[in-house]
């Protein structure tokens, strides 16, 4: 069954100064699969994540989405590709709203022009109350509607972390960049956002690319997944195939077993 | 409260405003009126700066060069060509210089234009520096705007500077100016556009993630922020009758960015009462400075007090209260219901 | 231009020079352990030629120990300066010391202008540095050497501190990262005090020196000065004690050759740093000498 490829990476590379940090990373993902990027801490992950959404310029490689070359373009014109992104340390805007923030994502579809308040016009008026409307909307499906005005800093960790997936989701992306969702969340919450992923992939027909380090999240909800260890890839494919490679075993030695998964 | 009643409630605001000003303007001193001018373009000033520093979190020190280049385009442009010539005495002014003339409106407009155009040339190769650096280099662009105005004796008149302006700017003017401010920034900040410009603030990376054009948005809030710095410059300019390039030394950006931080960063309604309760103290200190006469006595001025307090009193918000009077909140509507509602309960 | 004129120029531009980098140097060393500008350190400078002044008028101190009770006593009050208005605020947001810092500096101009008065006065210089004699045709000032010179032995004295004795080592590691530097059980805060102390102590000397040559003695004359010397540590690289030399000396090279070469810029002469400053900020931002300091997505 041949499915559309949505993502691909060729020989994305990049070095800081001498040292390379990623090497040769390959990556094809089909549309509408849960993909995961694993590996030991400092492995490059995140460098791989930044390099996609267009933070960095890798040194060799090139990235294609939808067909059309991504690598040159800046993270606010990937983001309008349609691949948007979560943070591992969660990024959100601070002083504002919890519903300002999810309304930040839906500007880039926005419209109207910044002068159009000015003259009140009635596009422009209706505009922006759709765009409360969907951001509301989408709070909703993460729980968190009934705290649309406190201030985004003062939400625990957990909903800090769901925020910021709600406000990548008003963008109206085809392509999700998670990293790290279920860093801090105790086994419950853990299943729930597992269940969550999936809903939203499939509501959102959506293609999600994750890092974790929680193997079960990992192995229970991605049909692909790529190890990266000091920058190289050491091993591709299913959950069950990386579980028993001896090189992905070894670059954990020491960190929470893969077999315990 | 429905947007509908708020909007009956602002209009009803502007209109008791209104009559005030004319109030003010029959039956109060020339000193009360001079003061409620002040009040006025301190708010224009306070409010740009506030777009661009509190809201968008640009520290930009070089308010002064808008407010020079506002003032001195309005001032050549509302003075008539006989009112030039007697002013250009060392050396003739152009003569595009000397022959143009506008209606005050179109002049202080002008004057908004030309500080955003060079706004817009300063802001694309300064606008992404970060915070300090930024700081340091928008005040050596303002030096450069003064030291410009010393050199350029054909238009600027030098250190002469410029007398005579006619004093168009009334109550009616600075005050329209100043509710046509409010209206444009108020709407641009509770916009989305608004939220994007405080996403910039808040977290500059996460925005661009997000797909806000982060280097567009800052010059764009540059851009109105030095217009209407532009514009409270050309109504100084009519308001004093009098500008030189002294004038517009890094003070005249410090005593701006100091109504804005006691005020609070990030709040409209914080600029606005700043710029009262400043304008009014640095009135009231001013005679602190100049000579006391009893009798036939005089006790001498304190030259220099006004800043020692003023610089003291940014001191103590800023180490005791760095989030000034108001913080990020705003005055609106709601709240006032809520205060009088609970009276109203018994 | 005859060559003895410029050797004059030279060495007017070497003394100038001189002054602007031992200012520079205190900004940059400030700079490179709190990434703070320190607005306040042209009014430090200023307050270095006020101490020897009154410490003259008031106290009929010798000229020779009133410069060096006054380059201790601002050394002070650069200490105290950081105590009470940077201190508090090592925990706060960035731009609430740089707006402390410019409140400090408008205080301590306007006090000065309350206290000493705006007036300009004359000060005292000592006869030996007012003899000229003549080298070939050219004629110098002692000044013009002792200037130089003397920078020379505070920077050569500087440099021994901070990469031969203990507390130079503190400041060193302190500017490379604060966090493990606490962490490692460097008594940071009393670095930070030295740092004030001795680049504060190096402006007074600047500002005593400085009214030798221009004997001008006013509140506000710290402020173009002070600006120039901040220009010329950004340029030499914000945060290197050699770059702020590099940039101080250049600058002063530089405002005096422009002027003799080309005379109708004199009007322009404190706009030529400025234009250095954005000019280098858009080219390479870190300066001649610094480094790059990057952001962590």
């Amino acid at each position: 069954m041949e499915r559309e490829i949505i993502l691909e990476s060729k020989g994305l590379t990049i070095r800081f100064g001498g040292l390379v940090a990623v090497m040769d990373f390959n990556a094809v993902v089909p549309k509408g699969s849960i993909v995961g990027l694993i590996g030991p801490n400092g492995a490059g992950k995140t460098t791989c994540f930044n390099m996609i959404s267009g933070f960095y310029l890798p040194s060799e490689g090139q990235i294609f989405f939808n067909g059309a070359n991504i690598t040159h373009l800046q993270p606010h014109e990937v983001c309008r590709a349609g691949l948007a992104r979560t943070f591992q340390n969660i990024r959100l805007f601070g002083n504002g709203t919890v519903l300002q923030n999810v309304m930040v994502g839906c500007h880039v579809r926005q419209k109207s022009r910044w002068w159009h308040p000015l003259l009140c016009l009635p596009s422009s008026m209706r505009e922006e109350k759709a765009i409360v409307a969907k951001s509301v909307e989408l709070l909703k499906i993460v729980g968190l509607d009934h705290f649309a005005h406190e201030k985004a800093r003062s939400l625990p960790y957990g909903a800090q972390r769901r925020l910021e997936i709600a406000r990548a989701l008003a963008t109206d992306p085809r392509f999700l960049l998670l990293d790290e969702p279920a860093a801090g969340m105790n086994p419950q919450e853990t299943n729930d956002l597992m269940s969550f992923i999936r809903q939203i992939r499939d509501d959102f027909d959506l293609t999600i690319l994750l890092i974790e380090h929680d193997m079960k999240v990992v192995m229970g909800i991605c049909e692909n997944i790529w190890v990266l260890d000091y920058g190289r890839t050491i091993a591709e494919g299913s959950p069950e195939s990386i579980r028993k490679n001896p090189k992905v075993i070894e670059a954990y030695l020491g960190e929470e077993c893969v077999a315990n998964a | 409260m429905s947007p509908a009643k708020k909007t009956k409630l602002n209009i009803a605001s502007v209109a008791v405003l209104a009559l005030f000003l004319w109030f003010a303007q029959n039956f109060l001193d020339g000193y009360s009126i001079q003061i409620l001018n002040l009040i006025a373009i301190n708010i224009i000033l306070a409010l740009s700066l506030n777009l661009i520093y509190g809201f968008t979190g640009m520290f930009s020190l070089g308010h002064a060069g808008f407010m020079a280049i506002g003032a001195y385009v309005c001032a050549i442009l509302i003075m008539t060509p006989d009112q030039k010539d007697s002013l250009f005495i060392l050396q003739k002014a152009y003569p595009w210089i000397q022959n143009a003339e506008a209606p005050f409106i179109v002049a202080v407009i002008a004057g908004g234009l030309v500080a955003t155009l060079t706004g817009l040339l300063v802001g694309i190769p300064l606008l992404r520096l970060g915070d300090d650096y930024l700081g340091i280099a928008t005040l050596g662009f303002a030096e450069i705007i003064r030291v410009l105005a010393n050199n350029i004796p054909r238009v600027t008149n030098g250190a002469l500077g410029f007398k005579g302006i006619p004093d168009y700017a009334n109550l009616w003017w600075n005050f329209g100016w100043c509710v046509l401010t409010l209206y444009c920034i108020v709407r641009i900040i509770n916009s989305n556009f608004g939220n994007t410009l405080m996403a910039i603030r808040d977290d500059e990376t996460a925005a661009k993630a997000m797909g806000v054009n982060v280097f567009r948005g800052k010059l764009l809030s540059f851009a109105i922020g030095s217009f209407f710095a532009g514009v409270g410059g050309a109504l100084l300019a009519s308001l004093l009758t009098t500008i030189d390039p002294k004038m517009f030394l890094f003070t005249l950006t410090f005593n701006v960015l100091m109504i804005v931080v006691t005020g609070g960063l990030g709040s409209l309604t914080g600029s606005i009462l700043g710029s009262v309760g400043i304008t009014v103290m640095m009135e009231w200190l001013r005679f602190v400075e100049n000579p006391i006469y009893l009798g036939s006595f005089e006790i001498q001025g304190v030259p220099g007090m006004r800043m020692v307090v003023f610089s003291l009193a940014l001191m103590l918000v800023i180490l005791f209260r760095r989030e000034g009077l108001m913080g990020m909140r705003e005055f609106n509507w709601d709240w006032l219901l809520g205060r009088f509602g609970r009276r109203g309960k018994v | 231009m005859s060559e003895a004129m410029l050797i004059q120029h030279l060495l007017n531009g070497l003394t100038l020079g001189s002054l602007y980098a031992l200012i520079a140097i205190g900004y940059t060393m400030i700079y490179g352990i709190l990434r703070l500008i320190n607005f306040a350190h042209s009014e430090i400078f200023m307050l270095g030629a006020y101490f020897v002044f009154w410490g003259i008028a008031l106290f009929h101190l010798p000229w020779a120990v009133a410069m060096i009770a006054a380059v201790l006593a601002v050394g002070a009050v650069g200490v105290l300066v950081d105590r009470i208005a940077y201190r508090p605020l090592r925990d706060a947001p960035r731009i609430s010391a740089l707006i402390s810092a410019i409140g400090v500096s408008f205080f301590l101009q306007n006090l000065a202008i309350v206290v000493f008065s705006a007036i300009p006065r004359e000060v005292y210089r000592p006869p030996w540095l007012e003899q000229v004699f003549l080298v070939g045709s050219v004629r110098v000032l002692p000044l013009t050497l002792f200037v130089p010179l003397f920078s020379l032995l505070l920077m050569l004295g500087l440099v021994y501190i901070v990469y031969k004795t203990k507390p130079g080592l503190g400041m060193r590691a302190i500017s490379k990262d604060i966090e493990t530097s606490y962490a490692m059980g460097v008594p940071v805060n009393r670095i930070i005090a030295l740092t004030f102390g001795i680049g504060s102590a190096l402006a007074a000397a600047s500002g005593i020196m400085w009214t030798l040559r221009y004997p001008q003695l006013q509140p506000i004359m710290g402020i173009i000065p002070g600006f120039k010397a901040f220009i010329a540590a950004v340029v030499g690289g914000i945060g290197s004690i050699q770059g702020a030399v590099i940039g101080g000396v250049g600058l002063g090279l530089i405002e005096i050759m422009a002027v003799a070469v080309f005379p109708e810029l004199a009007g322009y002469r404190d706009a030529l740093a400025f234009i250095l400053l954005i000019g280098i900020l858009l080219v390479k931002p870190t300066g001649l000498l610094g480094e790059k300091l990057e952001d962590k997505v």
